[in-house]
């Protein structure tokens, strides 16, 4: 089981401020949407939990230790990320490109394993792309490729999960499927945390909401108690009819805030 | 779409991919044996095998002992140096059109050598020229580092290299444009077409170590690259170590290309085209198409040798003009595989 604490964490790119001050803590067996406006420092604040992003000032402390000391082989097995924008440079058979997930517990030299295998089928079938296996994965559509790709994240068999705007191009079907499966990793008692823009999405399946704006942490709990009007017209800028009535919050955007 | 479905075994290469190295060692053999079997000399099977063995006569002794095997040995060495950085560029800098020269390597290694030329410093020594050749590369390296310096992406490399490959390329002509008299600009030209004709072991023991630690630093590159055909974040969220891999190829490359040129003078397009007659014969991940590219390119820098050395013309033909006629086709199967017309 898997713990992220972050201790006022700030993060400077070319002298701009990208995060400043942020500060949570993140349990196992929660799936934790991370929410705001473009810019706002979202996937900023994920690099910099896989020590990706040089944190400028406090610290980001994995299951007890900075991340500085643990070895980047080891934080990879701990968490897993699935990075924005479908990047995939070879013609790689779906099959073979999950399989990339299985890279950090190789030896140099050394070939995919039983244990690997296990890992892969499985990731397979919770993904649901079995019939995509042997397909390109250049050839795929977005929402294919949005599929195997979340697959290979899942073949890491991390107990963190890490996955940046899961949900782009995406059919409402397939979008409730990712969620379904985010959930569930969480309900295994890993720690995923999404980066989404779906509101109505993240308020029905995340346990907990992380809300981001220009790099400041700005709300952080429950989607019942993050997800008000007030806060959506000062986050986004935006007039929002936020539904209570049924057991599922559902937030809906109607207009710019005019000033 | 019933294929589609059937369950596989997960990681296995596909079948025809089990036979790929095992044919391409035996093409290595098979040309090896052309390279000393061929040349301008007719030696029947007797004379060949008795050479070989040490205990032949004078003359089969210096053509198959001094002259063929050597030049063997080097064209081999070369093709396998090229052809193993061409997949591995490919593979690092994402680009299906990286081939050695990009990171300005070979052109380096070729300044150093035409300095040896144009200051006669060739004259005082058989291993002056390839061993300045290597300097220069290592020069090369070090610039490249300077010009390139912290930065992770493949694109600063590459801007890099051209501005190294340039400067390098402009010493040559510097060279050509104030060689004293036409026969030393004669000799620098000679040089610079690509080939490894009267090469001696001498040679072959100055690009074996170069190579033998350019091809180590290289070939353990594979799983970093096939992290990275998803993009630079996830590759170093898998645990690789991206400044590292960067200096164990930029330094795979300077001291192997440059012990290569450093024998054989520039020889394009094998690290070009040999990966891509390779790839259609793997999974296509990086890490699959770098042991096959390294045999496939001794083997093709063998046949086009033995090709140099039968074909009738009366100067014999440079390898390097040989190898950029062979690259020209291949660029246009790929120009048409793109727009879909084959």
């Amino acid at each position: 089981m898997v713990t992220i604490s972050l201790d006022s964490v700030t993060v400077s790119l070319n002298t701009r401020k990208v995060l400043s001050k942020v500060s949570a803590d993140l349990t196992a067996g929660t799936l934790i949407g991370i929410i705001g406006p473009n810019g706002a420092g979202k996937s900023t604040l994920v690099r910099a939990m896989l020590g990706l992003v040089p944190v400028s000032a406090g610290q980001v402390v994995v299951d007890g230790e900075p991340i500085a000391s643990i070895l980047p082989k080891a934080l990879a097995r701990k968490l897993a990320y699935l990075p924005q924008g479908q990047t995939v440079h070879w013609p790689l058979t779906v099959e073979r490109l999950i399989a990339l997930g299985r890279l950090p517990y190789l030896s140099p030299f050394s070939r995919i394993g039983p244990s690997d295998a296990d890992a892969i089928e499985n990731a397979i079938a919770r993904a649901d792309v079995g019939h995509l296996r042997q397909r390109d994965a250049t050839q795929l559509s977005g929402g294919e490729r949005a599929r195997a790709l979340l697959a290979r994240a899942l073949a890491v068999g991390a107990t963190g999960l890490i996955v940046d705007e899961p949900l782009a191009s995406l059919d409402p079907g397939h979008q409730i499927d990712v969620m379904e499966i985010l959930a569930g990793e969480a309900r295994k008692g890993s720690l995923v945390l999404a980066v989404l823009h779906d509101l109505t999405l993240a308020a029905r399946y995340c346990d907990r909401l992380i809300v981001m704006d220009q790099g400041k942490l700005v709300a952080d709990g429950t989607p019942a108690a993050v997800l008000t009007a007030d806060l959506l017209r000062s986050v986004y800028g935006v007039e929002a009819f936020v539904d209570r009535t049924s057991d599922a919050l559902m937030v809906i955007p109607m207009r710019r805030t005019t000033l | 779409m019933l294929f589609l479905n059937r369950p596989s075994e997960v990681g296995t290469q596909p079948p025809r991919a089990a036979f790929l190295m095992p044919s391409l060692v035996l093409l290595l053999l098979l040309a090896a044996g052309l390279s000393v079997a061929i040349g301008p000399v007719r030696l029947d099977a007797e004379r060949l095998l008795a050479a070989l063995g040490l205990h032949g006569d004078r003359i089969a002794h210096a053509i198959v002992i001094d002259l063929r095997l050597p030049r063997m040995m080097a064209a081999a060495l070369v093709g396998a140096m090229l052809g193993l950085s061409g997949g591995v560029l490919q593979g690092y800098l994402r680009n299906p059109l990286a081939e050695p020269s990009v990171l300005g390597a070979s052109n380096a290694a070729a300044l150093g050598a035409v300095i040896a030329l144009y200051f006669g410093l060739s004259e005082l020594h058989a291993a002056v020229l390839p061993i300045l050749a290597i300097v220069a590369a290592l020069g090369a390296l070090a610039l490249l580092f300077m010009l390139s310096g912290r930065s992770e992406s493949p694109l600063t490399l590459i801007l890099a290299g051209i501005a190294v490959s340039t400067l390098a390329g402009a010493g040559i002509s510097l060279a050509l444009n104030l060689s004293p008299n036409p026969f030393a600009a004669m000799e620098i030209m000679t040089w610079l077409l690509g080939s490894v004709e009267n090469r001696t072991f001498s040679h072959v023991w100055i690009a074996l170590p170069c190579v033998g630690i350019g091809a180590f630093l290289l070939a353990g590159c594979g799983q970093p690259l096939d992290a990275l055909s998803l993009g630079e974040d996830a590759a170093r969220s898998m645990g690789v170590d991206l400044a590292r891999l960067r200096l164990r190829i930029l330094a795979g490359v300077a001291i192997g290309v440059g012990g290569a040129v450093a024998v054989s003078g520039a020889i394009g397009f094998v690290g070009l085209i040999v990966p891509h007659l390779m790839r259609p014969f793997t999974d296509r991940s990086p890490s699959a198409v770098l042991l096959p590219s390294m045999v496939a390119g001794a083997v093709l820098l063998l046949l086009a040798d033995v090709l140099v050395r039968v074909a009738p013309t009366t100067n014999e033909l440079k390898l390097g003009v040989v190898t950029a006629f062979l690259g020209v086709p291949v660029f246009l199967v790929h120009l048409m595989r793109e727009r879909r017309l084959w």
